[in-house]
């Protein structure tokens, strides 16, 4: 079926070959690999989302103490280089771990690189989050949260059907964008020595010599994530904003 | 001055800020006598040198990003569709892939493509071609042009289209609008947000430790393997980074400032 296109372009039967599912190919090493980082980034969004939601309502109605701190989170993660707190927590959050185990007569165990890859870019996507939170709950007018008080809701119930709704179309665009960050952010594991895809390409282009091949059909996967996940945060951004006056 | 020192005084000098910055000055104190520290003499000088590579890095790929990104933003805001298109996909691209696979796609790709070709083997630039660093300047510098594409994009659009008109009235030529009109209200919108890119482009500098450039983020690697110390180099690697973050963002207020002089609000 190829065959002509074989014939002008002699490279690409050899690349085809490569990238095949079957075990001389690498394909399934690279598949592998990328569903690896796509469960790296939904787990970290989500801890970064949660985090996010905390910090933003602790930094607009917490203590004076918990703004700064969490001022003091924020800026610190945002100033310090990913690569870096990825290794300060991934050291620091195993040797913890390993004396509150051993603390309580346990013996130490190894952290799965899934757990811990989670754990530290959730921790990082949740200081960008909280910023991005907080300026949409600080946009939803004021007028609207004293409405829900004068209806008598408490402030679990104002939260969830006045605040959250009407701040979620506002903090969409800043989502979206922090979850691309999120599966860009999953390629750093690599350095630590995480199979992600892209170490499990580099790991197929250096065995193969292949380099252009590997790097490039690892690049148009993750542009396939990125593309597919913009098309959905548009389309649920729609979704939420029917009703609203065009901006 | 006083104005501004007094402002600074009210908000740090209250009751919590001063507890909480008497626990951060106990806990420094505590680094500085309690962990180890033996290690910086030897590295110094490494460690400067990591510092200006860094420094350089960062600059020149800023420079040259921009620079691309000043064109990449106008095809898209107001080129003909054939410059448009691929502006946009060469930034969709970018954007949509990791800056590590960029990186080694380059370093490895390129490198082990070069000296396939004997002409470029024995051409004036291979002695360069043999290192990693124009590898990384290369890489880092296409980066920030897709990102910065993006942002000048919206920067050139965000001009109203009278203050064109104007100048065109005025009977000012293209180049002479796009210089004294266009590209000055467009880079004063992007200049916040490319302050914070800047930031972003310095995070991601470490980076260029994987293709054996030694920045700082290098040598603190290279104190880890030799000393088997852990924490520190990167306690102080974070703090290097803090600082020189906080040296940008000053930087970029300033420049702000400067350009808002007779603006109004």
């Amino acid at each position: 079926m190829l065959d002509w296109l074989y014939a002008i372009w002699p490279g690409l039967q050899t690349s085809v070959d490569l990238l095949s599912l079957q075990p001389p190919g690498w394909g399934g090493n690279l598949l592998r690999g990328a569903v690896a980082s796509l469960q790296i980034a939904l787990g970290a969004f989500a801890v970064g989302l949660v985090i996010g939601t905390f910090g933003a309502l602790g930094k607009l109605h917490g203590g004076p103490v918990m703004r700064d701190l969490l001022a003091v989170y924020t800026v610190v993660v945002r100033a310090v280089p990913e690569l870096i707190l990825i290794l300060i927590l991934y050291y620091a959050g195993t040797d913890l771990l390993n004396q509150a185990l051993r603390a309580m007569g346990q013996r130490p165990v190894e952290i799965s690189g899934v757990v811990a890859g989670i754990a530290v870019l959730g921790i990082v996507q949740g200081a960008y989050a909280t910023e991005v939170l907080r300026g949409a709950i600080q946009s939803v007018p004021r007028g609207q949260h004293e409405a829900a008080r004068a209806f008598g809701m408490g402030p679990v119930q104002t939260f969830r059907r006045v605040t959250f709704p009407a701040m979620l179309p506002l903090a969409l665009p800043g989502l979206s964008n922090l979850w691309l960050i999120a599966t860009k952010d999953t390629a750093l594991l690599a350095i630590v020595g995480f199979a992600e895809l892209t170490l499990e390409t580099r790991q197929a282009a250096g065995s193969t010599r292949a380099y252009f091949t590997f790097f490039l059909a690892a690049g148009a996967l993750y542009l396939v994530m990125t593309l597919v996940s913009g098309r959905i945060f548009g389309w649920i951004e729609a979704r939420y904003r029917r009703g609203q006056a065009a901006q | 001055m006083t104005r501004w020192l007094n402002r600074a005084a009210q908000e740090v000098l209250v009751p919590h800020r001063l507890i909480m910055i008497a626990v951060a000055i106990g806990i420094i104190v505590w680094a500085g006598m309690s962990m180890r520290w033996h290690w910086i003499p030897r590295y110094g000088d490494l460690a400067v040198q990591g510092i200006w590579r860094t420094l350089w890095l960062l600059a020149l790929s800023c420079v040259i990003g921009f620079a691309m990104a000043v064109p990449l933003g106008l095809a898209q805001a107001a080129g003909p569709r054939v410059l448009a298109i691929p502006a946009r996909a060469f930034c969709t691209v970018i954007r949509g892939t990791p800056l590590l696979l960029q990186l080694w796609l380059i370093y490895f790709g390129l490198g082990s493509l070069f000296p396939q070709f004997p002409w470029i083997r024995e051409s004036e630039l291979w002695p360069y071609l043999r290192q990693a660093w124009p590898y990384a300047l290369l890489a880092l510098s296409l980066s920030f042009a897709g990102y910065e594409g993006e942002v000048m994009r919206g920067a050139f659009k965000s001009v109203p289209g009278g203050q064109l008109e104007a100048a065109r009235a005025m009977g000012m030529g293209r180049f002479a609008i796009f210089r004294r009109i266009w590209f000055p209200q467009a880079l004063q919108s992007a200049l916040p947000t490319l302050g914070g890119e800047t930031v972003l482009q310095l995070k991601a500098t470490p980076l260029v430790a994987t293709i054996t450039v030694i920045d700082i983020y290098a040598v603190a690697s290279r104190v880890r393997q030799d000393t088997f110390i852990i924490y520190e180099p990167l306690l102080l690697l974070a703090l290097i980074y803090m600082v020189i973050a906080g040296l940008i963002a000053l930087g970029f207020k300033l420049l702000e400032q400067r350009y808002n002089r007779g603006m109004v609000g």
